[in-house]
């Protein structure tokens, strides 16, 4: 029996106040999003962040999905220094000894929308990753199967993208290739 | 055949480093896309004696898939090697549809993901809704959502009772399964009108309020349930039959489990400890007592018993739910979200403009984006909403505990028995419509 505990002896997170106030984590900057905690990962370091979140003890990646931002009109929660592109993947991490949530943004240029794939530290994203593959055509580098999960695989585009217009693609029944 | 698919996955597995090295069956999981295992299925047989494996196609339409779950198996002779899941058969893109629909007509569209358990996804979409307008919302519809979603988690067990029976040859539990859900369904239509996809939690409250006689209803459904678990008892957990089948079958880890994502009972039959219900509340459950159950082994009878016990503390949950329900409003008085009452369109131009505003533009939500979870009966349901000040989600995002919850199964079939697949197939629980959204 693994009961969660309530000892909060595995803390040992970075956390601090830089010199222009903006709070940060991992060396990340941090906002707070109706309470909840968001720390905002430059995309080059983001495995090096992920290993450092699992050694801190966020124990499970629940959630990796993304945000299609091509269309967005809104004012968009960036903390400085933070520049905002068209993508941005969006993973949740949970600790089970710290019954706590954090959750992690990073920014994905659309002329280059790859990231470091987290199979290697959190297993569980394979499907999670291949989704957001599927769907917003992000490719996940080192990840073991990056292949369409959701939709046929011969399908063309991604239809999580805003410029993939609802009922404007034809239904495809060509046969598959080969 | 032999398949060379899987590229080794092992070379920079450092232990040190990520929680891949918790996965020592991570080579069970086939890696081979469908126009490849066609091709392979075309091709003449190899004249070498020594390829023994066979790849074989199971689904999607096998009675035991539970829907439209497509295995691909690596067997040799009737044992499974490697196995695949392929997905998407009911892939109706319902987060794409999700953006074009106003956040009132958002749980019409969510409530049809996980159809065993509809109103847990209708839950979810509103509380996260509610957090990102921030509005409260009054005692009464919160203890109505806890009565109404209680009652779900008993239909869902039971639905999986009836399934799992029927899966393993107990084919009179399906009967008997199917029978007590029924039940439950039929309280469903008095209260929200429909037996599936009810549309009944909505953006600040309930859509209406409970019935007259609903507690009669419930204390009906109650004094009825207990007896009849006995009796799955005495027709199952107790007899040799189905213990054989099913203890020591699909065992999986408590790290593999985590490292795989796992949550509800998959991860709880591990013996981890861990029910949002009572580790991140929502609701009201902070005032009503319950047990969280776990196993020990792992193994697909401790997801039966677990499941089959959830139902036990679900009913103990009912229970106080009856004593404490609260008198009040059943949604928000907030004119921002909630629809003018019929009796004042008749006597108000402003409300007769507030109720079509409201039905045809829809309500506006401040920016911003948040991540809400709720334990579902398959583990943890969460929903990701992206507001960009309109009337309809800019994203809206469904982390679905069954889509999560598949990975487990080539780790848990690897080196199992194919009539063993049926019965992990089945203690894993997947809800198609879930899976694939």
């Amino acid at each position: 029996m693994t009961e969660p505990t309530d000892d909060a002896e595995t803390e040992t997170e970075i956390e601090e106040t830089s010199e222009d106030g903006v709070e940060t984590a991992y060396g990340c900057a941090v906002t707070h999003s109706r309470g909840q905690r968001v720390i905002h990962v430059d995309r080059d370091r983001w495995l090096d962040v992920a290993s450092e979140l699992l050694a801190d003890g966020w124990n499970m990646c629940v959630d990796v999905t993304a945000v299609d931002y091509l269309a967005h009109v809104g004012r968009r929660e960036l903390p400085p220094g933070i520049a905002p592109e068209r993508f941005e993947v969006v993973a949740s991490f949970i600790s089970h000894a710290r019954r706590d949530r954090i959750r992690a943004r990073i920014q994905i240029p659309a002329d280059d929308p790859t990231i470091g794939s987290l199979y290697r530290i959190y297993p569980g994203t394979d499907y999670l990753e291949r989704e957001v593959f599927d769907l917003f055509g992000i490719t996940f580098i080192g990840h073991p199967d990056l292949s369409r999960i959701l939709m046929p695989e011969n399908w063309e585009g991604h239809p999580l993208r805003k410029d993939y217009v609802v009922g404007a693609i034809p239904v495809q029944f060509k046969a598959p290739a080969n | 055949m032999t398949v060379t698919e899987n590229k080794s996955e092992t070379e920079s597995a450092s232990p040190d480093q990520g929680q891949l090295h918790l996965l020592p069956r991570r080579e069970s999981v086939l890696r081979m896309s469908e126009v490849r295992a066609a091709e392979i299925a075309e091709s003449e047989p190899l004249a070498d004696e020594n390829d023994q494996t066979m790849l074989m196609n199971m689904g999607p339409s096998h009675p035991s898939t539970h829907g439209v779950l497509r295995l691909m198996l690596e067997l040799d002779g009737e044992t499974v090697i490697r196995s695949k899941p392929i997905i998407g058969y009911l892939h109706t893109g319902m987060e794409k549809t999700g953006e074009t629909l106003t956040y009132l007509q958002g749980p019409t569209n969510v409530t049809r993901m996980d159809y065993a358990a509809p109103l847990f996804n209708e839950l979810v979409f509103s509380l996260a809704v509610e957090e990102l307008i921030g509005i409260e919302i009054p005692e009464r519809a919160t203890w109505i959502r806890m009565l109404m979603t209680e009652m779900n988690r008993i239909a869902s067990h039971l639905l999986f009772m009836a399934t799992n029976g029927m899966d393993l040859g107990a084919v009179s539990m399906m009967i008997y399964g199917w029978r007590e859900r029924e039940q439950v369904l039929r309280f469903f239509e008095k209260v929200t009108g429909l037996r599936m996809n009810h549309n009944y939690i909505r953006v600040g409250g309930v859509a209406a309020d409970l019935p007259d006689g609903w507690r009669d209803d419930v204390l009906h459904l109650l004094e009825m349930l207990p007896p009849r678990l006995e009796e799955y008892d005495i027709l199952m957990t107790g007899q040799p039959i189905w213990r054989e089948r099913l203890q020591g079958v699909g065992v999986i880890s408590s790290e593999e489990a985590i490292a795989l994502s796992a949550t509800g009972p998959i991860l709880r039959s591990t013996g981890v400890a861990w029910d949002l219900r009572r580790d991140m509340p929502y609701l009201a459950y902070p005032e009503v007592d319950f047990d969280v159950v776990v196993g020990s082994y792992g193994d697909s009878f401790d997801r039966y018993a677990i499941r089959l016990n959830e139902i036990r503390e679900s009913i103990r949950i009912v229970h106080q739910i009856l004593d404490k329900m609260p008198k009040g409003d059943y949604r928000s008085e907030d004119r921002k979200v909630t629809p003018p009452p019929r009796a004042r369109i008749d006597e108000s131009m402003e409300a007769l403009i507030h109720h079509f505003k409201i039905f045809t533009e829809g309500f506006k939500v401040p920016e911003g984006e948040v991540y809400v979870a709720v334990e579902s009966p398959r583990g943890e349901l969460g929903c990701y909403i992206v507001s960009d000040g309109g009337p309809k989600p800019y994203r809206m995002h469904i982390r679905g505990p069954s889509f999560v919850n598949l990975q487990t199964m080539p780790h848990m079939m690897a080196d199992s028995l194919i009539a063993d697949a049926v019965a992990i197939i089945s203690s894993v629980d997947p809800i198609l419509g879930e899976v694939d959204r």
